[in-house]
């Protein structure tokens, strides 16, 4: 997120790749988040001034994992002379012994994945699971986390507090599951990572240059964790991630106005993000482990491929969308793969599936705005009104309200 | 750690047996696996007393405090060495199957 910052200077960008890994370790070590992140602040503070004076040290992760330490040390030792808890001071002993044995030059063990699955942990609630992930394994500020969410950080600092407060209170594990929970487990880092990743491209709530940064955060987290843990799904969303960030600067034209995937200019889309991320998805669907991120990357890259959007192989991108909702049976699922049936089949095929879950998606934009659509191709342009008038009614986002209004005015 | 776990369900009115016996058996498996400390069906929500003070002034009210479609059933206390394990064991619970369990850290004193 500090972009800016890293360019012109080499010490926030040390920091950048390196306190999640040093938090991580210092977590397991501490055994208590609030304490790591205080006692990680500080040696960052203390990193600023020395590195700045002596010039950075050779393993800056090492250096501040033992700045930390000491820095924790110090506060425990502070609270333990009010509180005199038998088990602080047996950590506080056994942290004063672990130091002795890290060599500054080291490198540091990589903990990442536990304090992935503890921060996406199915006990907390989504939008702290979120929060926190930003905040630890990406480094984003709270403000920062605040903004790309549209809260004040205020109200984003007390969704990390409660979430870091049940995390100790409760007792929430800081390991990586294991055996038969780890799928359902991954599901939920999975969730995480796309949701932050959904927030910055969809910008429901208009845009700002931090929403739009949480697309590379979310790719830069998946990459991290598929190289910790290269389980088929991990790879299936990164694969359909860097898939979706390939056409993302050709969802808007020059005056900044949405542009939908038909209409886009091919040659706008990124070659080198699409090849990736097609090599890497051919690479997981290659362990016959299918799930839901392989199937819709695999939808993305169908797209990606396609010369033109006529030239679309929508008979394939249908099949695919009725194997998703094997999986995942949702009414959205429908709805898309409605879509996908109106190019080989007929808009009123397409019409005649979606309405059997109009009631259900009601409340859902999109289902408005594909409605209108096929209503448009199937000749009921009152109707074709009504479900635009609606779906613009019900869209967040201006360069988008402006697309179905253009669509709107053509109808007449 | 110890925590509670609070059961939660519709109340049917009448005694299940095959419901008695899914909770023994539980119970014993919780005694065996070491987590267990405490546990115990409830009477049904219709006996409960409210009681509260106000101004010295002791209140009462019939019935439970909330009256919702789901009421408190019954309890165990487990010791489990974190929230997993805890999950786990709550998972087992019969009236997890058709109700809701709650589970909470019992605050060390």
């Amino acid at each position: 997120m500090n972009q800016a910052t890293s360019a012109e200077d080499p010490l926030a960008r040390i920091f950048r790749e390196e306190a999640a890994g040093v938090l991580s370790v210092l977590i397991g070590q501490v055994r208590d988040f609030e304490l790591a992140e205080d006692a990680l602040q500080d040696a960052l503070a203390e990193a600023v001034v020395i590195w700045r004076r002596d010039g950075p040290p050779r393993s800056g992760a090492a250096w501040l994992l033992t700045a930390a330490r000491r820095r924790a040390i110090d506060r425990l030792r502070r609270a333990t002379v009010i509180r005199k808890e038998a088990s602080q001071l047996e950590l506080l002993a056994q942290l004063e012994l672990g130091g002795r044995e890290t060599e500054e030059n080291q490198p540091i063990p990589d903990e990442r994945l536990r304090l992935i699955f503890t921060c996406c942990h199915p006990a907390l609630a989504q939008d702290a699971r979120v929060a926190l992930t930003l905040r630890t394994l990406c480094g984003l500020s709270t403000g920062e986390i605040g903004r790309a969410f549209l809260v004040s950080e205020a109200t984003m600092s007390r969704r990390l507090v409660r979430a870091k407060n049940k995390i100790r209170a409760a007792a929430i594990p800081y390991e990586v599951p294991e055996g038969s929970e780890v799928t359902e487990r991954l599901a939920s880092v999975l969730d995480v990572i796309y949701l932050i990743f959904n927030e910055g491209f969809s910008a429901t709530k208009g845009a700002s240059p931090t929403r739009a940064s949480l697309c590379l955060e979310a790719i830069r987290l998946s990459r991290v964790l598929y190289q910790l843990m290269p389980h088929p799904e991990a790879g299936g969303l990164l694969a359909m991630m860097l898939l979706h960030d390939a056409r993302r600067d050709a969802r808007t034209d020059a005056d900044g106005a949405y542009v939908p995937i038909a209409e886009q200019d091919r040659s706008r889309w990124n070659g080198e993000l699409i090849d990736q991320g097609t090599k890497l998805l051919l690479h997981c669907l290659g362990q016959h482990r299918p799930g839901p991120f392989q199937i819709q990357a695999a939808i993305s890259a169908l797209h990606a491929e396609a010369p033109s959007a006529s030239a679309t192989d929508w008979k394939q991108i249908a099949a695919l969308y009725a194997a998703l909702f094997e999986i995942t049976p949702t009414a959205v699922v429908t709805l898309n793969r409605a879509v996908a049936i109106s190019n080989v089949e007929t808009p009123a095929a397409a019409l005649a599936l979606v309405d059997t879950v109009s009631d259900e998606l009601d409340g859902y934009q999109p289902l408005h705005a594909a409605r209108a659509d096929l209503l448009s191709r199937c000749g009921r342009n009152t109707d074709a009104a009504a479900a635009f008038r609606r779906a613009i009614s019900m869209s967040g986002n201006a360069s988008e309200r402006n697309f179905l209004q253009r669509k709107l005015d053509q109808l007449t | 750690m110890l925590y509670i776990a609070l059961i939660y369900n519709r109340e049917t009115g009448s005694n299940d047996p095959k419901m008695f016996e899914a909770y023994g058996q539980y119970t014993k498996e919780m005694i065996e696996g070491g987590f267990f400390k405490a546990g115990d069906p409830l009477q049904p929500s219709e006996t409960a007393t409210c009681v509260s003070v106000r101004n010295g002034k002791t209140e009462l009210k019939d019935g439970p405090f909330s009256e919702t479609k789901e009421q408190l059933g019954g309890y165990y206390v487990l010791e489990c060495a974190n929230l997993d394990l805890a999950i786990e064991c709550a998972a087992k619970i019969p009236g997890a199957k058709t109700g809701t369990v709650e589970v909470r850290p019992i605050v060390a004193m």
